[in-house]
């Protein structure tokens, strides 16, 4: 394939899943049934075509930064609105990423939404979403990523809510959409400073207009600001707190929508956000960045770790591990940040897909048993599913292993990287910033915990309930997308060697691009030595600016050969790189115990530890009071103003304008008085003294001729006597 | 004693008084109309005794002539309405004859 | 080319409605011998024939406009003008009266002129359902339509406002006899707030007039044109200043801008469905209009002194509108047509904020926005009135689960609700980003506090959404709307419903995905408007 070839084919990767929106949302209600399969198909031919393009881009062009067109939206005259798509290393990855766990999801979704009475709106919903993603990843300005980041938005809100019938899954939806919209409002201003500023939404002319020294307002603060209203978007998306409350009541949606978009694709857009644009962030911008994602990573480890809900637990999971990935954008770990979304996407989309395999065949056995109120994601009515369902056991077992960082699975080698990384960050910088590393590993540990504690319960020991005996493992179009998930989390795809991914091809095609933030407000260790990454473009839209590259092969993104490192951070980190990996090991496998030794064994009794614990332990069930905290302060405050201000404009403003016209009444009532009495008296005076001389005069008219005849002998006579 | 002037208008007044006299006091339509015959002549006798002695010449005759038309158009007039009076009211009573009464 | 024929297409466009009130005057009443109304049906389809007539010539207008003439104040650059002496008199005591019968279009009135006919034509479908004298009500409503267009044609001063008060009376009949329960109050309210702001209007154009010695409008932009020494005469008097404002509250009062806007939500909530579409549609156009093309460039010395005050009214009507709509207070009385309204006041303030910036960016928003909002609230006023119809109440708390019940009804409404949340992909977006890129140059603050709006926006939008579609549907509407099956066929929307809605959402969809049809027309228009003003007001980042 030649280069010219990969952005037209990476638009028909986005255009397809739009596709399967429109035939499903118009012909959905023909096609029935089949549009599962229709869907599946079209998503798998995305999927391939997205292969090929990621392959390209990887293999042939994975020394050109970035291959990206521009062309003109719309113009207000001499101003262009001037938009692209561009596919970068980091974008060829998500393309797969996104597209194999899309086709997974349809596939897995053709079981086990089976009878639902809207089949063909969850495919299209399910297309919709897809699209949107697409546009994300292949977006190479703000403008196209605020656009498809409010459609992401929306097919989420709608996904979520699918099934409207429950209050709770409306209300999860609301909750979800208007959380994003927060943090889009932040994101959205932090467009309007970047376009105010630099006068473009394409993110190298931001780059570029950066790197020249152009502030916003002439003050580096407001790059800053910039940067932390840039990340507030991803911190909507990507579940970060104070942000992060949404996801996990967006659970009530179907299960195959939770692995798709609240693990493993839409969450991991505010990632794939802030490394996209990783070149703007100042030092303080990436010191907030990493601060948000070590809180949000240690606080939804604890919530985890007494969740009883099986979905809520991986929720809860996935939420801390967002916050492992932008904790380590943050502290300077760019390529482990993105790593660890690529593996985590994977497993956590595996173990998603296995709790949905759970809860389906929990409500098999329901419904066999004419059994309409236990609740099928409570992991207290499960146990002994190992023998039942010993497929998605397995799997399930497998892709734990990788979440809780264990040898030979990917994510021991991603988040190995990323605890690294706190380490070298916080050898550098020194000071309170070592709590970092210390959170991030107390984080890990309680991972490894949860993990574990779910699996025992769920799947090891006895049948708790009768329902749990009568499950059964399900169909294939469920368990194949539990195998394909759970083989991507072998490490074998990232890196020959099992403990270290430096030198796999993942750490060679991914790497921190140039910080276009001038040397003194970004941190020494992270600036690089060699030019930036060359910028290749094609451009065959209308209206696209033809600029070249002067050599696209002289820079090779693989800059650091072996023994050569990017910057001082990358340094630090392989030396930090064995020690972390024993100290997480050592967590880790401290974590594994402590759940076996509870759950397993008995050793130690769970019951005591709570009510040991009591106070530890209702705060963490209670998901720190977050919800409460916000009915009460936000949600409530809202209200509060805007009944106020409505009551205000009932009472006060329509009140004013109520008032002048009772004012304007009262006085024309006066005035009117006045009309009546005394100028329409004086009138009617007038008249009534006219009849009256009238009344009187009248009597002379007789009517008889002869007495007229006298009259005027009379005047006459009258006459000449004045006369003569 | 030679006829004069005086005694052509001496006669005429008398005339006009009479007839004055007709249409105040009668009671009956026509006997008004007679009334407003005898006044007209008094006129008329007037006119030619200005043409005679007064110098009115030709004049004074043409103007008795006109009197004379009128009176006989007027007579021809006052007679309709008379007998529409005596068909509305069954008499022609004129002191009866008063709807105009105010 | 069309405008340089002579054949006057703007006053084709304006007084069509006239013929179609003729006939209809003339149709005799009665029915036929089955008992069906025939006068009735012919009067409905006389008024979709003019009506569409009407659509046609403004889609002639559309093709034939030449963007790259800007107009505004220079009357070369004016398209299919029409000048004739109307009016011309010697009177004691005030002179020479020079009236004139002068139209033409630029790219200020283009879209107006397209969107006025686009929704004068789809409301009249919604108008079926009216069963009380109905030869009135289309008389009215082609009367309305009448004084809607010749607004934005109209650029003789005393002509324009001749139109603005035309399209007062019938405005007034159609709330006061057709409306709700309230109609009389609404009506009177709507009547008096108008004429206030009419008296102020009137007032300077006489002032105007004394000054300038024409109505011309576009020599009223002529600084030259003023005499030294009349009331209107020099800059930045105080004189002139009244002057502005006055004529500002007089557009403020129809924008609605805070604090005028309270007749607002009454003339809404009592309107009949036609009507509230043709008052949020087109109505409420006409004050930005009348800023942008009387107010603003006539004192623009005025309004660079007023401008920071333009910017935090606007800014308020959007955050102000956005709270009342979520905040109706009384549970159970809460009515439907009443959170658009207050979402109205909403989206008008992101006009004014857009005017106010005087940033390219801005004004092309604003415009741009007037006719989003034109076209997305005429839909979910619609929208409104299809259940109305059926379910005779609009109480947000009487609803639950139509999606269910009303599929295709809820896929368009989400089309509706969407675009009203500035849901990329619909046009709604890029007016909204547009306003919001041009006044964060002016005045970032004022931005980002009316970027709250944005949160607002979709929590009353879901929540409304979230009331009447999801959730069970209450036990007395779990039947068919209709069971005799004689008025509703199918408890979905019928096609008569669909003919009105759809196009309307496939001009939202593609105006969403691309835009540049309607801002080609008015960038060469808004830019030329900019240079006028530009000496006088303050330019963010220029």
């Amino acid at each position: 394939m030649t280069q010219d070839l990969v952005l037209p084919l990476s638009l028909l990767i986005l255009l397809i899943p739009l596709l399967s929106f429109l035939i499903n949302i118009f012909f959905g209600n023909k096609l029935g049934r089949i549009s599962g399969v229709v869907g599946t198909t079209i998503l798998g031919i995305d999927l391939g075509l997205a292969i090929a393009v990621a392959f390209t881009k990887l293999s042939s062009f994975g020394e050109i930064h970035v291959i990206q067109n521009r062309f003109e939206w719309f113009s207000l005259g001499s101003q262009k609105i001037i938009v692209g798509i561009g596919i970068d290393n980091i974008a060829a990855i998500m393309l797969i990423v996104v597209t194999l766990i899309s086709f997974l999801v349809h596939l897995f979704s053709t079981v086990y939404m089976e009878g639902d009475r809207r089949y063909p709106k969850f495919y299209a919903y399910l297309g919709l979403f897809t699209f949107s993603m697409l546009g994300i990843v292949i977006a190479n300005n703000f403008l196209f990523m605020y656009v498809f980041w409010e459609l992401v938005g929306i097919s989420s809100y709608l996904l979520i809510g699918f099934w409207y019938e429950k209050n709770s899954a409306s209300n999860a939806g609301k909750k979800a959409f208007i959380t994003n919209r927060i943090g889009d409002l932040g994101f959205f201003i932090g467009i309007m400073i970047l376009f105010f500023t630099y006068g473009s939404f394409m993110f190298e002319d931001v780059f570029a207009g950066i790197s020249s020294g152009v502030m916003p307002f002439s003050n580096p603060t407001m790059l800053t600001v910039a940067g932390i209203c840039i990340f507030m978007g991803a911190m909507g998306k990507s579940a970060q707190f104070p942000l992060h409350v949404w996801l996990p009541d967006a659970m009530e949606g179907p299960t195959p929508v939770s692995a798709l978009i609240h693990a493993a694709t839409m969450v991991a857009a505010g990632v794939y956000l802030v490394a996209k644009v990783f070149a703007m962030f100042t030092a303080d911008a990436l010191t907030f960045i990493a601060v948000i994602g070590t809180i949000t990573a240690f606080i939804s480890a604890t919530i985890a770790l007494t969740q009883v809900d099986f979905k809520k637990v991986l929720a809860y999971s996935t939420v801390s591990q967002l916050g492992f990935m932008i904790m380590s954008l943050g502290v300077g770990g760019y390529t482990n940040g993105f790593f660890h979304l690529v593996t985590h996407a994977w497993f956590k989309a595996a173990l998603f897909l296995a709790a949905g395999s759970v809860i389906h065949a929990m409500h098999h056995a329901m419904h066999h048993m004419h059994d309409h109120h236990t609740d099928p994601q409570d992991i207290n009515n499960m146990g002994g599913l190992r023998k039942t369902m010993p497929w998605t056991y397995r799997t399930f077992l497998f892709v734990t292993l990788a979440l809780s960082g264990i040898p030979l699975t990917s994510g021991f080698l991603s988040k190995d990287g990323i605890l690294a990384g706190t380490m070298a960050y916080a050898n550098l910088t020194g000071g309170w910033h070592w709590i970092i590393p210390i959170l991030a590993f107390t984080a890990a540990g309680m991972t490894a915990f949860y993990m574990f504690r779910l699996t025992i319960v769920a799947f090891h020991g006895e049948h708790k309930t009768e329902i749990a005996k009568h499950t059964k493992e399900n169909k294939l179009p469920i368990v194949l997308p539990l195998v394909i998930l759970a083989f991507m989390s072998l490490w074998i795809f990232y890196s020959p060697n099992p403990i270290d991914a430096s030198k796999g091809w993942f750490h060679r095609m991914i790497v921190q691009p140039k910080s276009a933030v001038p040397a003194a407000y970004q941190w020494s260790f992270l600036l690089t030595e060699e030019a930036a990454p060359a910028v290749h473009q094609t451009g065959e839209a209308a209206g696209s600016t033809e600029v070249k590259a002067e050599n696209p092969h002289e820079v090779t993104a693989a800059g650091h050969t072996t023994g050569h490192y990017l910057n001082k951070f990358q340094e630090e980190t392989h030396h930090f790189h064995y020690l972390a990996m024993l100290l997480s090991l050592l967590i880790a496998g401290s974590g594994i115990a402590l759940a076996f030794a509870i759950y397993q064994y008995k050793v130690i009794s769970a019951d005591k530890l709570e009510t040991r614990f009591k106070f530890l332990h209702t705060f963490s069930l209670n998901k720190w009071y977050f919800d409460e905290l916000y009915q009460s302060t936000v949600i409530a405050g809202t209200l509060v103003v805007s009944k106020s201000l409505s009551w205000f404009d009932n009472y006060v403003v329509d009140g004013l304008v109520n008032l002048s016209s009772y004012v304007t009444r009262g006085f024309g009532y006066v005035v009117g008085i006045f009309d009546n009495y005394v100028i329409d008296g004086a009138v009617n005076l007038a008249a009534n003294f006219t009849g009256f001389c009238g009344s009187k005069l009248r009597k002379l008219q007789t009517g008889q001729i002869q007495s007229y005849v006298v009259f005027v002998l009379l005047g006459i006579l009258i006459l000449l006597y004045f006369f003569i | 004693m030679e006829i004069g002037l005086t005694h052509y208008l001496v006669i005429s007044a008398i005339l006009f008084s009479l007839g004055l006299y007709g249409i105040i006091t009668r009671k009956h339509a026509i006997m008004v109309l007679m009334g407003l015959e005898l006044v007209l002549n008094a006129a008329n006798i007037n006119f030619i005794a200005f043409a005679r002695y007064g110098g009115m010449n030709i004049e004074g005759h043409i103007a008795a002539i006109f009197v004379i038309i009128l009176a006989a158009a007027e007579a021809a007039i006052a007679l309709a309405i008379v007998l529409n009076i005596y068909q509305n009211f069954r008499h022609v009573n004129v002191d009866e004859v008063d709807n105009l009464k105010g | 080319m069309l405008g340089t024929m002579n054949f006057p297409i703007l006053t084709w466009i304006t007084f069509l409605p006239i013929l179609g009130i003729l006939i209809i005057l003339l149709v005799p009443s009665g029915k036929d011998d089955k008992g069906q109304e025939l006068s009735k049906i012919i009067i409905r389809w006389v008024a979709v024939g003019i009506t569409f007539m009407q659509l046609i010539l403004a889609v002639i207008i559309y093709l034939n406009y030449n963007p790259a003439m800007a107009g505004v104040n220079d009357l070369k650059t004016f398209q299919f003008v029409e000048k004739l002496s109307w009016i011309t008199a010697t009177l004691p005591m005030v002179g020479n009266i020079n009236i004139e019968y002068f139209m033409g279009i630029d790219g200020i009135s283009v879209p107006m002129i397209l969107l006025t006919a686009i929704i004068c034509f789809v409301a009249v479908f919604p108008s079926f359902g009216i069963k009380k004298a109905v030869k009135g009500y289309f008389a009215m409503y082609l009367l309305l339509d009448l004084g809607m267009m010749g607004v934005f044609c109209a650029l003789d001063f005393f002509l324009f406002y001749l139109f603005w008060e035309l399209m007062l009376l019938p405005m007034y009949f159609l709330i006061g006899v057709w409306g709700g329960p309230r109609k009389e109050y609404a009506a009177i309210k709507f009547f008096i707030y108008t004429l206030v702001g009419s008296v102020f209007m009137l007032l300077v154009m006489i002032g105007l007039y004394h000054s300038t010695g024409s109505f011309n409008l576009l020599e009223m932009m002529n600084a030259a044109n003023f005499r030294g020494d009349s009331i209107f005469g020099g800059i930045n008097t105080t004189i002139r200043y009244v002057a502005f404002m006055g004529l500002f509250i007089g557009f403020a009062i129809k924008v609605p801008l805070f604090p005028f806007h309270t007749w607002l939500p009454d003339a809404h909530v009592e309107a009949p469905t036609p009507i509230s579409v043709i008052l949020a549609g087109v109505l409420l156009k006409m004050g930005a209009y009348g800023m942008i093309r009387i107010a603003f460039p006539i004192f623009p010395d005025a309004f660079g002194y007023f401008q920071t005050l333009i910017a935090w009214l606007g800014m308020i009507s959007i955050v102000y509108g956005a709270f009342c709509a979520l905040g109706q207070h009384k549970v159970g009385k809460r009515d439907f047509k009443k959170l658009i309204a207050y979402s109205s006041v909403s989206h008008m303030g992101l006009v004014i904020l857009g005017l106010a910036s005087m940033r390219p960016e801005g004004t092309v928003g604003a415009i741009f926005q007037m006719f989003n909002h034109g076209i997305i609230t005429a839909m979910l006023f619609m929208i409104v009135g299809v259940i109305y119809d059926r379910a005779h109440t609009r109480g947000l708390d009487d609803f639950g689960g139509l999606a269910k019940k009303m599929p295709i009804y809820t896929g368009i409404m989400a089309v509706a609700f969407f675009a009203a949340i500035g849901l990329p992909g619909m046009s709604g977006f890029i007016s909204e980003v547009l306003v919001f890129l041009g006044s964060f140059k002016s005045y970032p603050v004022l931005t980002i506090i009316s970027g709250l709006s944005i949160i607002l926006g979709a929590a009353y939008m879901l929540w409304a959404l979230q009331k009447i579609f999801f959730g069970v549907i209450p036990e007395k509407w779990q039947g068919p709307w209709d069971p005799t099956k004689l008025i509703y066929k199918t408890d979905d929307v019928n096609g008569l419903e669909m003919v009105a809605l759809i196009p309307l959402a496939i001009i939202v969809i593609f105006l969403g995905v691309y835009p540049n049809p309607i801002l080609n027309l008015m960038t060469g228009s808004v830019n030329h408007f900019i240079e006028i003003m530009r000496p006088f007001v303050y330019i963010g980042g220029m």
